[in-house]
């Protein structure tokens, strides 16, 4: 009886030295992936605070259910469907009107408008992608309503598979195809503008 | 209503860009790129439109931030 108390005691003392060293990596790894997953939130949320909030709810539920991670799979995506799931259960999106506004436009448009602005036709495009700022971008992204703008920040952001990103948000494939095109048109219009104002001269 | 080899071109653009178009597409697409001049501006202006878009939203995290998630971690006893 002894003996096998024993026995069970190193049998436990293995296990939890295992349990931790197994924790300790998780941990590891997770936070070394934190500068990628707040660059994804900071984009699908409104603001810097909201997406400070959500990176930190992240990773303290990463944490506490770290043994629902498999091992070997992928980590990052693991961490940025639990910082979706979070966004979407605060409930922001409710708040949000669908994009209604026709896009019949191809995907030439904005090339086609800013080349028209910057004059004669001969321009190259290096001389018409300088007609965008880096403010008029991300305020261009933070008009892309939510449903495309997450799909849109996964795939041209951070870098997910659409397959990823369709895990990530509990969606069929064709929907992160379908609402990837239509956001990036949509990215556009909100472009062009910020650039070129809103008349249609 | 027929497409032109530019509409079609303009259409196969974010497939493209995507790299998921069949090899009979993708190569039709090049051909025409190869001797389009309008068309081939605006596949390289979407190729510098993604990657700024990319630089453009890359803002680093706050230090603080990254401080209060090493914060979360469970406490080695």
């Amino acid at each position: 009886m002894a003996g096998m108390a024993e026995e069970d005691s190193g049998g436990n003392a293995l296990r939890i030295a295992t349990n931790a060293r197994d924790r300790v990596r998780f941990e590891e790894d997770a936070l070394a992936l934190s500068d990628q997953v707040y660059r994804v939130a900071r984009h699908i949320s409104d603001s810097r605070e909201e997406a400070e909030d959500l990176v930190q709810e992240t990773y303290a539920r990463a944490f506490r259910s770290w043994r629902s991670f498999t091992p070997g799979t992928n980590l990052r995506a693991w961490l940025l469907r639990i910082l979706t799931n979070l966004n979407i259960d605060r409930g922001r999106r409710k708040q949000r009107r669908p994009d209604t506004q026709p896009l019949e436009e191809g995907d030439y448009f904005l090339y086609n408008r800013l080349e028209e602005a910057t004059g004669d036709g001969s321009n190259d495009e290096e001389r018409v992608v300088e007609r965008l700022s880096q403010d008029g971008i991300v305020g261009a992204l933070s008009a892309v309503p939510h449903d495309f703008r997450d799909v849109l920040v996964l795939v041209d952001i951070g870098d997910f598979s659409y397959q990823d990103a369709a895990n990530i948000l509990d969606v069929p494939i064709g929907t992160v195809m379908s609402r990837l095109h239509r956001g990036r048109r949509i990215l556009k219009r909100e472009l062009a503008e910020s650039t070129l104002g809103d008349g249609d001269d | 209503m027929t497409e032109t080899p530019c509409e079609h071109c303009e259409r196969m653009m974010q497939p493209f860009m995507d790299r998921i178009l069949s090899v009979e597409e993708q190569a039709q697409a090049e051909a025409h790129l190869s001797e389009c001049d309008w068309c081939a501006k605006r596949y390289r202006f979407e190729g510098q439109l993604r990657q700024y878009v990319r630089v453009a939203v890359s803002e680093p995290m706050p230090p603080e931030l990254k401080e209060k998630l090493a914060a979360l971690r469970t406490p080695l006893v």
